[in-house]
């Protein structure tokens, strides 16, 4: 009862710091799942084309993977010195398995008599994947930017020892403060929070995508009674 | 209309696919290939639109050798419909049907217009065109395949096995629509299958290949009659064959000129005294001109007596074959559809007989009894 009087407390003192924080934190992780985007999308669609590049490009991501967070980060340090562009650059490289991964799979798994209906119609190249993979695998590689996002908000709290701030910073103090149970968890609970929303949030997202739309029967009901 | 001289086409490893084939074939021509698996029936077809590009010899479009032509191009003025259907399911029916104008850059409204247009000649309502092809069934989904090879009104359509993957009576349906549709719109098609019943419907020239060879390329009725080599013979089925013996040909020769029927203005009561005096448990519906517009029985009559007086208020559809269609189709449908009877109608859907199970029962008799019947 005593921790969540101190956590209350906390907040009436700190809101705007925490609040700070808080965006400080979500903005690194985008950041991070975005540049990922950038290259890792492309480079999806690159192996799902070049399929003799895709066992080199997924072991290569799965390395980066399995390096423990503290460790990349420490190695990083070594190069980029510290700060919150290091940071952001971890959780580039984290995310971009889930991203390559999800792009390679999403477009491997487009229906084959839909390529070669394309392909007959007369599409281009790039119209095939304008018109028929992309649309067809947003979905999978939405669910990829889905993973790499909740990754990336658990493995920013970590930046702080780089100096970046972020919620890391609150629960940091809070583990050298004596008694700090209940600033651990001023920091704590709103990266769970951010992990949770922004999974449900892309998770949304990720439904509005999928290529089996259904029609809006009860618009158009309306609109036939108006 | 298009020409296949000399093609051949060898796989990566030496499998030869199709070996040194010449075809020549006319617009409007329905042309079926067949063969079993791996007869490189369906290898030829996609050389047509170069999905396949051939080893050797050339394939001319009205003279237009293909190889000459950018593939893009070419595919975009030749239809093409396959058995997995391949609508893409992210876009309705409107833009599926109007993919290969949009390739064309046709503005929105004329995509639309044309969609409507196209929608009609398969008997679908115009809220279809908002439809996700999830929502239609396999046979309406294949309907719209279809009229997405129609789309930019190619000349030339290839159809790969289209209606292999629907249940026997959509099966059945689909056939005599896109036949009735093909003779209206006088497209030259190109008809991969493997059912030879199919082939026999549908074709006006049936290709009969096995291993890349051509073995025979004739009408329907020369194959039936004449078979190439024991191949054919047993391809086609005996069965078939027997069938194909007989003298009588077509429906007309069969059918009684006369069937009893009635016109929409008679009472109800009317058409009960009619069916008394002949004797029979249902009446053909016609106008004034003699067109034909459904059935009712003794059944319908006694279901909805309460609420209707006049025969036009509860007049029930029905299916007609047209004059000259053949026998064999007829008794099909009679068979498979389990109907009682077929009115014969001419190409203005004037009445014109009837076949019944009676008639059918006539054949048998005279093919065993008759004199002059035996042919085999």
């Amino acid at each position: 009862m005593e921790t969540i009087n101190e956590l209350i407390y906390y907040y009436s003192q700190n809101g705007g710091y925490v609040w700070e924080q808080f965006y400080r934190h979500f903005l690194m992780a985008a950041y991070g799942v975005l540049f990922a985007a950038i290259i890792g999308i492309p480079l999806g669609i690159l192996i799902a084309r070049y399929k003799k590049l895709s066992p080199w490009v997924l072991s290569l991501a799965n390395i980066i993977q399995t390096i423990p967070a503290l460790a990349m980060l420490a190695v990083l340090m070594l190069v980029m010195g510290l700060g919150t562009n290091t940071v952001v650059f971890a959780l580039f490289l984290y995310s971009l398995l889930p991203i390559i991964k999800n792009t390679y799979t999403g477009i491997n798994n487009v229906d084959q008599a839909l390529l070669e209906s394309g392909k007959a119609m007369g599409m281009t190249k790039f119209q095939v994947l304008r018109m028929v993979e992309l649309p067809l695998a947003m979905a999978v590689i939405m669910a990829g930017l889905r993973t790499a996002l909740v990754i990336t908000i658990g493995i920013a709290t970590i930046g702080t020892f780089m100096g970046s701030g972020g919620l890391g910073d609150i629960i940091i103090r809070g583990t050298n403060a004596t008694d700090g149970t209940a600033i651990i968890l001023a920091g704590a609970i709103p990266t769970a929070l951010m992990a949770v929303i922004a999974d449900l949030v892309m998770g949304w997202f990720e439904r509005k995508l999928s290529p089996y739309k259904k029609r809006k029967t009860q618009i158009h009901t309306e609109n036939a009674a108006a | 209309m298009l020409k296949f001289d000399h093609v051949s086409k060898v796989y990566k490893g030496g499998k030869k696919a199709v070996n040194d084939l010449t075809l020549e074939f006319e617009k409007g021509e329905f042309i079926c290939f067949i063969g079993p698996s791996g007869c490189g029936k369906t290898t030829t077809m996609k050389m047509i639109n170069r999905l396949i590009e051939p080893t050797e010899g050339s394939i001319y479009i009205n003279g237009e050798n293909i190889m000459d032509k950018d593939p893009v191009q070419l595919r975009r003025e030749i239809g093409y419909v396959i058995q997995q259907i391949g609508l893409l399911p992210h876009m309705n029916i409107q833009e599926n049907i109007s993919l290969v104008l949009k390739l064309l850059k046709w503005p929105e409204e004329k995509r639309r217009a044309r969609a409507l247009e196209l929608l009609d000649l398969v008997d679908l309502t115009p809220d279809y065109l908002e439809k996700f092809p999830h929502e239609l069934s396999g046979g309406q989904q294949q309907r719209i395949g279809v009229l997405r090879a129609l789309a930019a009104d190619q000349p030339l359509i290839l159809m790969d096995e289209p209606f292999g993957a629907l249940d026997p009576i959509t099966r059945d349906s689909l056939q005599e629509e896109f036949k009735k549709l093909q003779k209206k719109l006088n497209k030259t098609i190109v008809f991969v299958t493997h059912d030879m019943d199919e082939a026999l419907k549908l074709a006006d020239r049936i290709v009969i290949m096995r291993d890349g060879q051509l073995v025979q390329c004739d009408t329907p009725d020369e194959i039936l009659r004449n078979p190439a080599d024991e191949f054919v013979e047993e391809f086609i089925g005996k069965d078939r064959l027997v069938q194909a013996r007989p003298n009588i040909q077509t429906v007309e020769q069969i059918m009684n000129p006369k069937p009893i029927t009635v016109t929409g203005e008679r009472f109800l009561t009317e058409a009960i005294q009619i069916m008394k005096e002949k004797r029979v448990d249902s009446l053909l519906v016609v106008n004034e001109f003699n067109v034909l517009q459904g059935y009712i029985d003794v059944e319908l009559i006694d279901q909805k007596r309460k609420k209707a007086t006049k025969v036009s208020d509860i007049v029930e559809p029905v299916t007609t074959v047209e004059a000259g269609t053949l026998v064999r189709d007829t008794i099909r449908s009679i068979l498979k559809k389990g109907m009682k009877y077929v009115p014969v109608v001419d190409h203005q859907q004037r009445l014109i007989g009837i076949v019944t199970r009676a008639n059918l029962v006539d054949i048998v008799y005279d093919s065993i009894w008759g004199e002059d019947e035996i042919t085999a």
